[in-house]
């Protein structure tokens, strides 16, 4: 079983305090703390749980800077047995229609069973990479897998459909998957893994070793162009409760009893 | 693309059909409802009064969803009539349909849009970024036909003048049997001990928490307030909690009178679920946290150093009386 996970450095801003730059198409980066998008963090979990139960190889396969490097010793670490970091200039800009275009150019020519990605990436969430990639490579897909039980030539997944509901869907291998959260517990990065990690060698590859040219990629290889970014206006008049600990519950509790909910 | 499921149209069919309606008439378009599925004539006449034309694309293998088989019959249709622009939901079933739809026709796709115009024959959309902290607005290469997939309740269903759309029945391309993806069944969510969508008073949780052991404190105030314990995503994919407390898309949707954040950063997915509640206060330590935007009362501070506190109070009062 030889399985391809495709994953993303981001910049971790669920929590962070993020500033527009002065351009407004992009956010301020510097400052940020970057790792494995949240999604394929679970997908490379699931491809090292598959290939623990049926033999095989896991390579990781990520678009990025040279910056990107450490989100492939994260996953050569946790289990990943090669990493191909795919960097150039060009690739800058590129939507996901270019991203799983040069993904395609390279996967194409390696051996795989299964492709795993994240369902979307923590940053511009487009959940479009997976599913253009299988229709580039003509294999089937499934989106918003769950569960994954896999047998001769065959898959079983779960995919998870709105309110609780999920579908049990079977498709031919090979396939690609893309991941939902929550669908395995990622393991924590062993002192041994890092060491092996460090001793891996990691694939480095640019736009001249693809079978593509510069249309391909970056903006001209794209169908989406951000012209401008900015903060959601709110759609609430919402009211700000300050003070200390003490005088907001105060204020809160006033609220709530105005209302005979205590 | 109309949506349904398991014998109801599903909601995004309505909000998709009002701003397409809206959008055609701007651009002096026709707008069509294309309804794919078995026996599915119910629903049909229901749409009429939203859009030109319904097409219906009656044949078995179309029962339940299946993105193979809607991609194909889509795919032909998208060839022979080259609609100016195709609306897909955002949801389970179009994120597993539209992007390899897209590459199939080389028609340029976006996904998981707030708002669609066109501007000198570019389509132009909003839509989100970085957890909902950032609005982005986008134009779509240039080109005679596209595909958007929606955000569910990004569109409000209004109810225009009835249009009168006729039915038209329209032939299955399905030529053989759809092989390389089948559908086996559904599996129904597990019913836990505590029915969210059924309480008035609501304290949830997410990110925030940082610790499974933190949980119990939260559960005190929600105890000392009559209410119950929920959550949003991270919670559950930790397994620190049940699904069925987890509020938003893929698990509860809830309208309690009142609805208490606590470290939730309020992704639309979770928002999604609790947006009809009657009163929402939000507290978080990150001033920039989306879920603030739609909180009637907001609280820019340590969830751990509000919830002894309300604790205290809430235990004041009940001493009192």
């Amino acid at each position: 079983m030889n399985i391809i996970v495709c994953v993303k450095h981001v910049p971790e801003t669920a929590e962070a305090d993020i500033k527009i730059d002065s351009e407004e198409k992009s956010i301020e980066l510097s400052g940020l703390v970057f790792d494995i998008n949240e999604w394929d963090n679970y997908a490379l979990e699931e491809a090292v749980l598959l290939k623990e139960k049926h033999g095989g190889t896991v390579t990781a396969i990520t678009v990025g800077s040279e910056d990107s490097e450490s989100t492939l010793r994260k996953c050569l670490a946790r289990g990943s047995d090669k990493a191909i970091r795919l960097t150039d200039k060009r690739f800058e800009e590129s939507d996901s229609y270019a991203i799983a275009k040069i993904l395609h150019s390279v996967i194409k020519n390696l051996p795989f069973d299964l492709i795993l990605t994240g369902v979307q990436a923590d940053d511009v969430g487009y959940a479009m990479v997976g599913p253009i990639l299988a229709g580039l490579l003509g294999i089937p897909h499934a989106t918003m897998v769950k569960k994954i039980e896999l047998s001769d030539g065959a898959s079983k997944v779960n995919r998870e459909l709105e309110g609780g509901l999920e579908e049990v869907v079977e498709l031919k291998l090979p396939a690609l998957f893309s991941i939902q959260t929550g669908i395995n517990e990622p393991r924590y990065v062993s002192i041994m893994g890092i060491r092996k990690a460090m001793q891996k060698e990691i694939k480095v590859l640019s736009l001249g070793d693809l079978e593509l040219n510069k249309n391909d990629v970056g903006v001209a290889g794209s169908w989406i162009k951000i012209e401008k970014i900015y903060v959601p206006p709110a759609e609430k008049q919402t009211e700000y409760i300050e003070g200390s600990p003490e005088e907001v519950a105060t204020k809160i509790i006033e609220i709530i009893k105005s209302r005979g909910l205590i | 693309m109309a949506e349904h499921r398991r014998g109801d149209l599903r909601d995004i069919t309505h909000e998709m059909l009002s701003k397409g309606r809206e959008l055609a008439e701007k651009n002096g378009a026709s707008l069509t409802a294309l309804l794919l599925g078995h026996d599915i004539k119910g629903f049909a006449s229901k749409l009429t009064d939203q859009a030109n034309e319904v097409w219906v694309v009656d044949d078995l293998r179309l029962k339940n969803f299946n993105a193979e088989a809607y991609q194909r019959i889509l795919s032909s249709l998208i060839t022979e009539y080259k609609p100016l622009l195709t609306l897909i939901g955002h949801t389970a079933f179009g994120v597993d349909l539209a992007p390899r739809l897209a590459i199939e026709l080389g028609i340029p796709l976006t996904t998981d849009c707030l708002d669609i115009d066109f501007e000198g024959g570019v389509l132009s959309v909003i839509r989100q970024m970085y957890g909902g902290k950032v609005n982005a607005e986008a134009l779509l290469k240039e080109a005679e036909s596209y595909i958007v997939t929606i955000r569910p309740a990004a569109f409000e269903a209004k109810e225009g003048e009835p249009l009168g759309g006729e039915i038209v029945d329209v032939a299955s391309s399905l030529k053989e049997d759809v092989k390389n993806k089948k559908f086996i069944e559904y599996v129904e969510p597990s019913v836990g001990d505590v029915d969210v969508t059924a309480a008035e008073i609501i304290i949830a949780i997410g990110r925030g928490i940082k610790d499974k052991d933190n949980i119990t404190l939260v559960q005190e105030l929600a105890d000392a307030l009559g209410g119950v314990l929920a959550c949003s995503r991270p919670i559950v994919d930790k397994e620190w909690l049940p699904k069925d407390r987890q509020v938003g898309t893929s698990g509860k949707t809830v309208k309690p009178k009142l609805y208490i954040a606590m470290g939730i950063s309020g992704a639309f997915q979770h928002v999604a679920g609790m947006k009809s509640s009657d009163l929402v206060f939000v507290v978080n330590k990150d001033a920039k946290a989306p879920f603030f935007s739609v909180a009637d009362y907001g609280v820019i501070n340590d969830m751990f150093k509000i919830v002894p506190a309300l604790k205290n109070k809430i235990y004041e009062i009940k001493t009192i009386t």
